[in-house]
């Protein structure tokens, strides 16, 4: 772990007209961690990390990733960030090899065709190299947008809720994609409903409720099977301060 | 800037290489063209000599609808599957993937013209091809509506109203090319002489350099969030 | 919260004021003052008004694309708000040029309608507006509509100067008033200095109207910005 914190966000606030989504948010991810994001529907979570991902711009605030300052220098940023939405981000009408050799070409990745095998690999989908992303399956679309998200070796990658929409075999072969990618000291935020699924992933367990975050926890401070516990806490914890301040 | 060149080839190669597995767009373009074409032939008598005066009027029409169908399509493939946001993390800058787009677009209209025109000869037993001053006008005109189409589509897609938006925004602002066109191809085909010609083809020069620059500059504001 | 919009700020009463009595006194220049013309008769009355509408509509869209630009570098929303504003009123102002340029077009070319440049054009310029309401109308984030119809607005404006060049290249009937002092050309006439005297009181009445119309618009919005933050405060 490195001594400035990669991604810093100071006092954020979002907000969509006359509606605030994100209210004075604070964050911090050093290298390596793998910070699971958790929280209601509704708490703020997809829209924090599309203003993590320069996809939208912070109405007040600091966001800084890998020391460059979001929005301005955004196109600095994007070379060293992998997103990977619940929207798979791939061309249906494009086989595995060339939704991977069009991002390559947009991120301008060295050496493209030994990465492509090297990714077809790493998501095991090395079979299916050649077949139209039609006719994947929602799991295997999935791991191939991981693969598309890391293909130019970013050193954050940030996912929304990657597990929707999978069943356990393909929740569980994500997982080990996933844990393989983590492995390489990258910084890694993740959302998620499902607690069971992040409660072995991750290092560190972020609760966002009414637009901030409310409580951190790292995995080495939690109980065994308290996360569930942790989280309802929380959530409890920030409804009652919520209602005392009278907003 | 090879960097750009490079995201911007890239963008235009996907497009055609999604479009020739699929064919989708392609097809329900021609489609809806020659539809277009075999109404007019019932809605408007087109006898010998009335022809030579609507010809173009047909061609450009023809084009105009066609050409909504693919912009909606090609905008919205990028929408519904989210791939607009991938396009969007690349580090490059948003006018490649504007000016990417309307490539792609340009050459999809392009080759509805390549299927049209000889149709539309052998139908009507005129050639078209006699006067190659048409296929510039065709070039021309079909830049300028593309340059502004794809803008506006972009726009149109992220709305609630998407199909019914385009046509509705997009077709009063390309007026002046659907004048010049019309009378720049008029001209041609019945051989008037150069001097009058001229300025329709200076119209569509100056509509197109003036909105390729504006829709370029104004397009990042278009995809911002 | 203190926003002043509770009371009508002093100034605007003034121009209210000012805007009603304009447009009284514009009346009466029009129809007491002004001469008749001798060739087309009362009916060529209905140019000063046509005249001030369609100037009255041009600025509307002049002002929609200062706003937008304006919106676009500051991102204040205020700028949206009169950019819309400016786009409501000037359409309008815009159908009445239209309405009294067909009413002036029956008796003197015996038609509703003709295909001429600046009728043509005031019309597609008044499609565009539609078209610009119907955009804003279909976007439902306040930020986003307020760019794109920032945007609309520019591409709008800067294809009207080249649809009407590419109209008028195409057909000339309407009258050459400003400049044109060739009786024989059709529906044309000279203004004697009276008539010039009211067409210019016209033109600067309706601009006040449309001053004045317009920065009521932007309160009401500003009022309506205000509803709903306190109604989401209050929701919550």
């Amino acid at each position: 772990m490195s001594d400035a914190p990669l991604i810093e966000v100071d006092h954020l606030i979002k907000r969509f007209g006359p509606k605030v989504v994100l209210r004075n948010l604070d964050f911090q991810a050093y290298g390596g961690e793998f910070v699971a994001l958790l929280g209601p529907n509704g708490a703020g979570k997809t829209t924090f990390l599309r203003i993590l991902s320069s996809l939208s711009g912070p109405t007040m605030g600091r966001v800084r990733i890998a020391g460059h300052e979001l929005p301005r220098q955004a196109a600095a940023v994007r070379r060293r960030l992998g997103v990977v939405s619940h929207m798979p981000l791939l061309y249906g009408d494009l086989t595995a090899e060339e939704n991977l050799r069009f991002y390559g070409r947009m991120y301008d990745v060295a050496r493209i065709d030994e990465q492509i095998t090297a990714i077809l690999d790493l998501v095991g989908l090395a079979g299916r190299r050649r077949d139209l992303v039609r006719t994947f399956s929602r799991g295997m679309q999935q791991r191939l947008a991981i693969g598309r998200a890391v293909l130019h070796d970013p050193d954050v990658l940030l996912l929304d809720e990657p597990h929707t929409g999978l069943d356990q075999d393909a929740c569980e072969m994500l997982d080990a994609v996933l844990r393989q990618v983590a492995a390489r000291g990258r910084t890694v935020v993740m959302t998620s409903h499902d607690l069971s699924r992040v409660e072995d992933l991750a290092t560190r367990f972020d609760v966002l409720t009414r637009g901030a975050i409310r409580a951190s926890i790292g995995k080495v401070d939690m109980p065994r099977d308290g996360l569930l516990a942790f989280y309802r806490q929380s959530l409890e914890k920030a409804r009652a301060e919520g209602e005392k301040g009278g907003r | 800037m090879r960097n750009y060149l490079r995201a911007l080839g890239a963008v235009i190669w996907k497009d055609l290489a999604a479009e020739l597995r699929s064919r989708e767009l392609l097809s329900a373009m021609l489609v809806f063209a020659l539809l277009v074409l075999f109404i007019f032939n019932f809605a408007l008598e087109l006898n010998v000599k009335a022809r030579l005066s609507v010809t173009s009027g047909v061609l450009w029409v023809t084009f105009v609808f066609a050409g909504t169908i693919g912009l909606n399509r090609s905008l919205a493939i990028e929408k519904d599957r989210g791939c607009l946001d991938g396009l969007l993390l690349a580090p490059v800058d948003r006018t490649a993937i504007y000016f990417g787009k309307a490539v792609a677009n340009f050459l999809f209209i392009m080759v509805v013209a390549a299927i049209v025109l000889p149709v539309y000869s052998i139908l009507y037993n005129t050639n078209l091809f006699a006067q190659p001053g048409l296929l510039l006008v065709i070039v021309l005109g079909a830049e300028g509506y593309v340059a502004v189409g794809t803008l506006l589509a972009a726009m149109a897609v992220q709305t609630r109203t998407r199909d019914m938006l385009l046509p509705i925004l997009l077709f009063p602002v390309i007026l002046p090319v659907l004048v010049a066109a019309v009378k720049a191809s008029s001209g041609y085909l019945q051989g008037l002489p150069m001097v009058e010609i001229q300025p329709w083809i200076n119209l569509l020069l100056v509509y197109d350099v003036v909105f390729t620059a504006i829709s370029f500059m104004v397009f990042e504001f278009v995809v911002e969030e | 919260m203190k926003n002043g919009l509770s009371s009508w700020p002093k100034a605007l009463i003034v121009l209210d004021v000012l805007a009603l009595l304009g447009l009284a006194f514009a009346s009466y220049m029009v129809f007491v003052y002004a001469p008749i013309e001798a060739v087309m008769g009362p009916v060529q009355k209905v140019f000063y008004f046509h005249v001030a509408t369609g100037w009255v509509g041009m600025l509307g869209f002049g002002a929609a694309v200062v706003a937008g630009i304006a919106y676009l570098i500051t991102r204040k929303t205020v700028w949206d708000l009169v950019g819309l504003g400016a786009i409501e009123i000037g359409l309008v102002f815009m159908l009445i040029n239209i309405a009294t340029g067909s009413i002036w077009a029956r008796p003197i070319w015996n038609t509703w309608w003709t295909w001429d440049p600046r009728l043509t054009t005031a019309t597609i310029m008044e499609l565009v507006y539609a078209a610009y309401l119907m955009l804003r109308g279909g976007v439902e984030d306040p930020e986003k509509r307020a760019r794109f119809g920032a945007i609309y607005a520019i591409i709008g404006f800067i294809s009207v100067p080249l649809t009407f060049f590419s109209i008028r290249i195409y057909r000339t009937i309407h009258p050459l008033v400003i400049g044109g002092n060739d009786p024989t050309a059709d529906g044309s006439f000279a203004m004697t200095p009276a008539m010039s005297t009211t067409f210019m009181v016209a033109l600067i009445v309706f601009t006040v109207v449309y001053i004045s119309l317009l920065w009521h618009r932007i309160r009401l919005g500003q009022l309506g910005e205000r509803v709903e933050r306190l109604r989401i405060q209050h929701s919550v």
